[in-house]
């Protein structure tokens, strides 16, 4: 069959800042196709996406379009060749009537004037054959995030796109709305439109996709057709690892008998965000969050930080009610909190090692009372020394330090202020393969010290290697808890692919 | 229709206002004293027709008042010093003037910087630039100047309808126009939305950045012409903070500040409603004229009040209810 595909890509490669994002990734997109391009965070499908559509330049490797090599340099060059993109962000004017957003730059005219009435006339023919029946002469911010988004869709369809890319467009849809989307996804791919549809929601990729493709840690994993492809493979596609270099035994203590708990979460939950999950967490022990993106992991901690506030449920703290509002409540229980995006969220990148470590004890002792220098230089100087930062020099602005020492510095600063439970986000993303098992050992470490652990890692091999207890999480909610034994890199895989009881 | 709605309020406080006055002064209510209301606001209403389109765009032009000093000083010059025709020299200030407002649209777009920054080094510019043509007030005896008002039609009853009031309800109309009937004005919407996403859609932002701050700054030199004719006289300190009443102006029509809403129809009657409050104290002849100022200031403020209300209000609507088919 010597089919041309519609889009092609071979080889392709990119480098920021000398680490390789995308290692040599081919991608093959047939008409009429609706293709799910998957991985978890970091995997390179936003790179591949925009070296595609040309916002950012390739390194190495082609773009075929209809078999022919194209160098596409912008959105617009990509639009006007027929490759159109629509982020979750929906890319729109809010305060233009949905007739206006559709015809934007082409409204028909006469003598100069916008003819308004033939204008609305075509733009509601052109969103009832995407099943839409609106008053197009509203501002389009009135309406849905869905609405919106066939909006998009049906303004690049009509602007000629063959290529149709969508970016994770369901994230903030509810299902209804997830309907509206699909029925016309396929109403498009009928008419020979290839769609690439970039998503973590699992049950949409089995319900709607033809074919996949994975992509981990910036290479192609591989290309399978969706319905000769089991849920149980295709996760052990996104997380599995080719090799473990990180592969060693260790005994679990039976979860439940050293010690009363020192944080119980009753029935904790948030509307929209997390379904109500029992959490206990006990000095001394490591509990693991394991699932896919999207899965409600960062959720649960944010809400066990308070980050976000629950609307039900209770939380006991050391054998006491407690409220936790804020995240400033739960430093003041002991809490303490590394997210997952170290860069936006966590360090401060033009101050110091020292100033960064300080950060959380300064905060919490208040503006009034200052710490001295000469504290901050001990405190700086204890901490570098116990986790090995390197270069282990206080002064330094921790924007030049590595992704593992900067890490490190974010435990210190919670460290410092010498907190009962810790929340790790990924505290392994992003950074070299050698400070793994680095950030590890000190993982067991602070639990041998007594502290209690909650570790969101989407690393499996890791997680079994520190963790007493593996909570299981699939479409924001925690569906299993794996123990002692049961925690094995197996178990947890088919915790989460295992099909759900469908509802409806 | 709620994106007319702050247009209809400003609408109902003109119509109240003026049977207030009318109900108060016997002779208020008659086609002289609103001819009037015309023609001593047209100058208002025509550079307010441009701050519209750039407010709507979600840029500001605090250039405008110094452009109108610096236009009566140039016509001053050119008619009195130079001999010009007036005809010529209205020509040549609106060509200074399109020159003058693309490059400060020029600067913005090429350099992003922010219009804030900019239209007031332009304000800084125009201004020091007419003091350096002179510091003097020049009288214009140009024969055209005395002549104008023979022009006016008569209106039933004791009014007439000036030739400077029909200048400015032309630019009203071409406004209106060129805002709600073309591809230019859903650009400048589209601007006022988001500029990258109206960039992403395809919208060329510098040349329509350009063409709204030129068509600000050319109302801005024809405001200073017909500016001219109420003195007949250039002088570099006339028009000072006239930027500031128009933007109260355009704001108290129902155009949000933040851009991307608004309408010239509504920008006319905040001109009318500054105007009616400017006759009320003539009328009453008591007050200090300062007055204006102080019942311009209460009006804003109440409508920027009630303009956060409604952004607020429709962000906490439940979205529009979906008529859906699923086919």
């Amino acid at each position: 069959m010597a089919v041309t595909p519609l889009l092609e890509t071979r080889g392709l490669t990119k480098s920021f800042a000398g680490v390789c994002v995308l290692d040599h990734v081919d991608f093959t997109l047939r008409a009429g196709e609706i293709h799910a391009l998957l991985g978890e965070n970091g995997a390179g499908k936003s790179t591949l996406i925009k070296l595609v559509t040309g916002v950012v330049s390739r390194d190495a490797g082609t773009v075929l379009l209809d078999g022919a090599a194209v160098d596409l340099r912008s959105a617009d060059a990509a639009l006007s060749a027929g490759v159109a993109t629509v982020y979750q962000e929906v890319n729109m004017l809010p305060n233009l009537s949905v007739a206006q957003n559709l015809f934007l730059g082409r409204q028909p005219t006469r003598f100069g004037f916008v003819r308004e009435s033939e204008m609305r006339r075509r733009a509601t023919v052109l969103l009832n054959e995407f099943g839409l029946d609106i008053d197009v002469a509203a501002p389009l911010g009135d309406y849905s995030v869905a609405v919106q988004q066939i909006t998009a869709i049906a303004r690049a369809v009509d602007m000629s796109a063959r290529v149709l890319i969508l970016d994770e467009p369901t994230a903030s849809l509810d299902k209804h709305e997830v309907e509206i989307l699909f029925a016309a996804m396929r109403q498009l791919a009928g008419r020979g439109i290839g769609i690439v549809f970039v998503t973590h929601f699992l049950d949409q990729v089995y319900a709607i996709s033809d074919r996949i493709t994975v992509l981990r840690n910036g290479r192609l994993v591989g290309e399978r057709e969706t319905a000769k492809l089991p849920r149980m493979e295709l996760v052990h596609m996104m997380l599995g690892r080719e090799l473990s270099e990180v592969t060693v035994a260790r005994s679990h203590h039976v979860a439940g008998m050293a010690h009363p708990p020192y944080a119980v979460f009753r029935q904790f939950g948030k509307a929209g965000t997390i379904a109500p999950f029992d959490l206990e967490l006990r000095s001394g022990e490591v509990v693991g969050l394991a699932g896919l993106l999207g899965s409600g992991r960062t959720e649960t901690a944010r809400l066990v930080f308070g980050a976000d506030r629950a609307d039900v449920g209770t939380a006991t703290v050391d054998g006491r009610a407690a409220r936790l509002h804020s995240p400033r409540d739960a430093v003041q229980l002991g809490f303490g909190y590394c997210p997952e995006e170290r860069k936006t969220d966590g360090i401060v990148a033009e101050l110091t090692v020292r100033e960064n470590i300080v950060l959380a004890l300064q905060a919490r002792r208040g503006l009034l009372k200052p710490l001295s220098r000469r504290e901050q230089d001990e405190i700086a100087t204890r901490f570098i020394k116990l986790l090995d930062i390197r270069p282990a020099d206080p002064e330094r602005p921790i924007g030049l330090l590595s992704g593992g020492n900067q890490q490190k510095a974010l435990l210190a600063r919670w460290l410092a202020i010498s907190p009962r439970l810790l929340i790790l986000d990924e505290p392994t993303r992003g950074i070299d393969v050698g400070a793994h098992a680095e950030i590890i050992r000190l993982i067991r470490q602070l639990c041998a010290d007594g502290l209690a652990l909650l570790v969101i890692s989407s690393e499996l091999e890791e997680i079994v290697t520190y963790a007493d207890q593996v909570i299981v999480l699939r479409e924001r909610a925690h569906v299993t808890a794996l123990t002692s034994d049961a925690i094995n890199v197996t178990s947890i895989l088919a915790a989460i692919a295992a099909d759900l009881p469908r509802a409806a | 229709m709620n994106r007319l709605f702050p247009v209809l309020v400003t609408t109902a406080v003109f119509l109240i206002g003026f049977v207030v006055c009318s109900l108060q002064f016997p002779n208020f209510a008659s086609t002289r004293v609103v001819a009037d209301l015309l023609t001593d606001n047209a100058f208002l209403g025509i550079v307010a027709t441009g701050m519209t389109f750039v407010i709507i765009s979600g840029g500001i032009d605090l250039s405008v008042g110094a452009v109108i000093g610096f236009t009566t000083v140039f016509l001053a010059l050119a008619i009195q010093q130079l001999g010009i025709s007036p005809w010529l020299a209205f020509a040549a200030i609106l060509i200074v003037c399109a020159a003058f407002g693309a490059a400060m649209g020029a600067v913005i777009q090429y350099f992003d910087l922010p219009p804030f920054i900019v239209t007031l080094a332009g304000m800084f510019l125009a201004r020091g630039a007419s003091f350096l043509m002179s510091t003097e007030s020049i009288p214009i005896n140009a024969p055209l100047y005395s002549e104008l008002p023979d022009y006016a039609i008569k209106l039933p009853g004791d009014g007439q309808l000036t030739v400077i009031a029909m200048i400015m309800l032309a630019v009203f109309a071409f406004g209106i126009v060129l805002l709600h009937f073309t591809r230019f004005g859903a650009n400048v919407y589209a601007l006022g939305g988001s500029r990258v996403t109206a960039a992403l859609m395809g919208v060329r932002i510098g040349r329509v950045t350009i063409l709204i701050y030129t068509l600000s700054s050319v109302l801005a030199g024809l405001s200073g012409i017909v500016f001219s004719f109420y003195t007949s006289a250039g002088y570099s300190l006339s028009a000072v903070g006239v930027e500031l009443d128009t933007i109260a102006a355009v704001v108290i029509g129902g155009t949000l500040l933040a851009g991307g809403y608004g309408f010239v129809f509504g920008t006319f009657v905040g001109v009318l409603i500054q105007g009616l409050i400017q006759s009320y104290i003539n009328f009453d002849g008591t007050l200090s004229s300062w007055w204006t100022k102080i019942a311009t200031g209460i009006l804003l403020f109440a409508f920027i009040v009630l303009q956060q209300a409604m952004v607020g209000f429709a962000r906490r609507r439940s979205r529009r209810a979906v008529g859906v088919t699923l086919s």
